[in-house]
């Protein structure tokens, strides 16, 4: 093992214990509140380092179909912020 | 072989670069006093941390040698929406009053999001 590839191993380990640092952050401002809004952004937050989460798994094992998986979490991540504010805003998402 | 070390030198430093903004996101949403100002610093600082991940996946699907830049569409996607998702949840603020109301917009009496339409029923049932 180079010493490149060494620093590797230890900046991916890095990224992974902290992305899920920032998961759990997330989990305890969700489970606070106060507010509504303040769960939405909480939960929208989850899912982008989710999304960080799986590219760095995708990098670890060095395959391309985690390419898939992370641009569906992106999308399912923003459509349902919005139907979530939607919900709240006007009473229904789908008028 | 120099290329190589260098690519994945740069694919470290891109990493821990992305987790540590994605982490300041985190803290900034525990750490702020209200629902405004916590929402500013995950959608993005957030953001730009997951921009920096996906440059570093570009980076090492490089060193593999099938280099792909569909990592691209998912940045593009992301830093298209994310300001859209904020601009709902300072609606969603507004609409509930958990932050200062804004001053009354210049040309019409109030802001649509916390307008009653006269038709409407009275929302709160001890008035009926």
């Amino acid at each position: 093992m180079t010493a490149a590839s060494g620093f590797m191993e230890i900046a991916l380990i890095v990224a992974f214990a902290t992305l899920a640092l920032g998961q759990i952050l997330s989990i305890v401002r969700l489970v606070l509140g106060p507010t509504s809004g303040d769960r939405i952004l909480a939960l929208d937050t989850m899912v982008i380092n989710a999304l960080g989460l799986v590219v760095v798994m995708g990098i670890r094992h060095g395959v391309q179909i985690y390419f898939e998986v992370s641009l569906l979490i992106a999308m399912l991540g923003f459509v349902s912020t919005v139907a979530l504010a939607r919900f709240i805003l006007r009473g229904d998402i789908i008028e | 072989m120099t290329a190589e070390i260098v690519g994945t030198y740069a694919t470290s430093l891109f990493l821990l670069i992305g987790s540590g903004f994605a982490l300041v996101g985190a803290i900034g949403l525990l750490k702020f006093n209200d629902s405004m100002s916590r929402m500013h610093a995950p959608t993005k600082v957030g953001t730009a941390g997951i921009g920096m991940l996906l440059l570093a996946s570009i980076v090492h699907s490089s060193l593999l040698g099938e280099t792909s830049i569909h990592e691209l569409l998912i940045m593009a996607f992301l830093f298209v929406t994310a300001p859209i998702s904020a601009n709902f949840i300072a609606k969603v603020n507004i609409h509930q009053k958990a932050c200062e109301t804004p001053p009354d917009p210049p040309r019409d009496e109030t802001w649509s999001t916390l307008n009653v339409p006269d038709s409407d029923p009275d929302p709160d049932p001890a008035n009926q």
